[in-house]
């Protein structure tokens, strides 16, 4: 995995560094009063793992929401693989089945067994018959390393059982790039290893992530690169061995002396 | 004491259609109280005030009088106001409107069960809001509001024999009828009874067999654990 060589970035082969998969530029927004992005702009290549990190309300989750337009962005624009996507409301569908999504609370759907959470989408929004979405759940089970939870329903679950399913549901819509909104933030100590786990092989196998979270230790064994928010503003953008290395802005050193202590 | 005029009242064409009418009565004030309960349910979650107005003055008239004066009123009073209508049509029209007031509450409750973080799960797999409504939220929904509701299905039927007091035909007014023509009153009430004995019970019946087949846990269970490995946890926990 790519914690034991830190410093040969997890993806070797090159990549054309004209065509970022996901370009947000300039994006703003603001509920009501309160402006939650400030120009926010953020470049991810494929198979690039971005960690973003910062306190609590620094408009983290908010970027996540604005890039698979589950809330549109004021001003700025957000292009996905060249595709301008910022006003494409109407179309979202469309563009939501390529970015997985994997929330805090894991929001599975409580009537349905952890198999038929991950065909769902593959079923009603690709067409997919039930016995090829059935194998396709059985194989990205096994992928989270829960195999033998396909009939199990979530209320049945651990937390970070869950949490693997949810990772699971998003898989089986083939995205190109998955967000992860603050993934072990609802999760007990001892399972946060095992979803940490999986999101890490996900990245070392290139799954374009963006991943909220406030796990350093994440952030140092898979992330190509850290952002760092505050106060709606991306503050800093380094390549994650620069971050760890010292290297970094002020603010976002308090930031890291707080939350390791 | 005859329980042969019992048996010939029950097959009489006059309480068949006696029991038709009260039938009829519960499904469609049902029906329309369902339909009344989705709009003042949708009008209480509305963000714009005057809405929720509207719906709490709708809940408190519906729910602060008798059902009975509400289908008096309808029935004598609003022909002073130039509005006729006709026994039947007064008596559905209360009862649907006392009803939407009860399956409001339930609604909402059933809506609100499903929580806003599946919807947006929903959404961010790609689901259409209408792909999200039908394959997230009904279903789950759906489960929540069916035994409150089958209650009131059921208390609907009994309630029904209030619109006796406008003279619609319905199964309490033909025994009644019946009875006080002859004096034979156990043999017209006993039928009456009968009649609505059986009507509750394939109302119940209809609840229990579609909780059954909308209980996903239960549908699992039965067809991959036994009844011994299912009593064997419970063996363990003595």
């Amino acid at each position: 995995m790519n914690s034991a060589q830190p410093e040969t970035p997890m993806t070797a082969e090159p990549f054309p560094a004209a065509a970022p998969l996901l370009n947000v530029v300039d994006v703003s927004k603001r509920f009501g009063a309160l402006q939650v992005l400030k120009n926010c702009s953020l470049t991810v290549q494929a198979k690039e793992t971005v960690v973003l990190i910062g306190p609590s309300g620094s408009g983290k989750s908010t970027l996540l929401r604005c890039i698979n337009l589950l809330s549109p962005a004021d001003t700025g624009g957000i292009f996905f693989r060249g595709e301008d996507i910022t006003h494409e409301m109407k179309d979202a569908p469309r563009i939501r089945r390529e970015i997985g999504m994997v929330f805090q609370n894991f929001e599975l759907f409580q009537h349905l067994t952890a198999a038929e959470n991950i065909m769902l989408a593959p079923m009603k929004v690709l067409g997919m018959s039930r016995a090829d979405a059935h194998d396709v759940a059985v194989e990205l089970l096994g992928k989270v390393h829960i195999p033998d939870k396909a009939d199990a329903y979530p209320d049945e679950l651990s937390g970070g059982q869950q949490q693997r399913v949810a990772i699971a549901r998003a898989l089986a819509m083939k995205p190109a790039v998955m967000l992860y909104d603050e993934p072990t933030s609802a999760l007990d100590p001892e399972m946060i290893r095992e979803v940490l786990d999986v999101m890490a092989e996900l990245s070392a196998e290139g799954m374009t992530s963006i991943v909220v979270t406030h796990e350093m230790g994440f952030a140092r064994r898979a992330a190509d690169r850290i952002v760092f928010m505050e106060s709606g503003e991306i503050v800093e953008t380094a390549k994650a061995d620069d971050f760890f290395g010292g290297t970094v802005n002020a603010r976002a050193r308090r930031f890291l002396d707080q939350i390791l202590h | 004491m005859s329980l042969q005029l019992v048996l010939d009242y029950l097959l009489s064409p006059v309480f068949f259609h006696g029991a038709l009418m009260t039938l009829l009565i519960t499904v469609t004030s049902l029906v329309f109280g369902i339909l009344a309960g989705l709009v003042i349910a949708l009008l209480q979650e509305a963000r714009f005030t005057p809405a929720r107005v509207v719906a709490l003055a709708y809940l408190w008239l519906f729910r602060g009088t008798p059902v009975l004066f509400q289908i008096i009123f309808i029935y004598n009073v609003l022909p002073s106001f130039g509005i006729r209508l006709s026994a039947f049509l007064s008596a559905v029209i209360a009862l649907s409107l006392n009803e939407g007031a009860y399956m409001a509450e339930i609604l909402r409750s059933g809506l609100n069960a499903v929580k806003t973080g599946q919807r947006t799960a929903g959404l961010a797999l790609g689901l259409t809001r209408a792909g999200v409504m039908r394959h997230i939220v009904l279903p789950q929904a759906v489960r929540i509001i069916l035994p409150p509701v089958g209650n009131q299905m059921i208390g609907m039927l009994k309630t029904s024999a209030l619109v006796s007091v406008v003279a619609v035909e319905e199964l309490l007014l033909v025994a009644n009828q019946t009875a006080s023509a002859n004096f034979r009153y156990f043999e017209a009430l006993t039928a009456a009874g009968l009649y609505y004995l059986i009507l509750t019970t394939i109302f119940m019946g209809a609840q229990a067999w579609l909780e059954r087949s909308l209980d996903h846990k239960r549908r699992r269970t039965r067809k991959a654990r036994p009844l011994l490995e299912r009593l064997a946890p419970a063996a363990d926990a003595r």
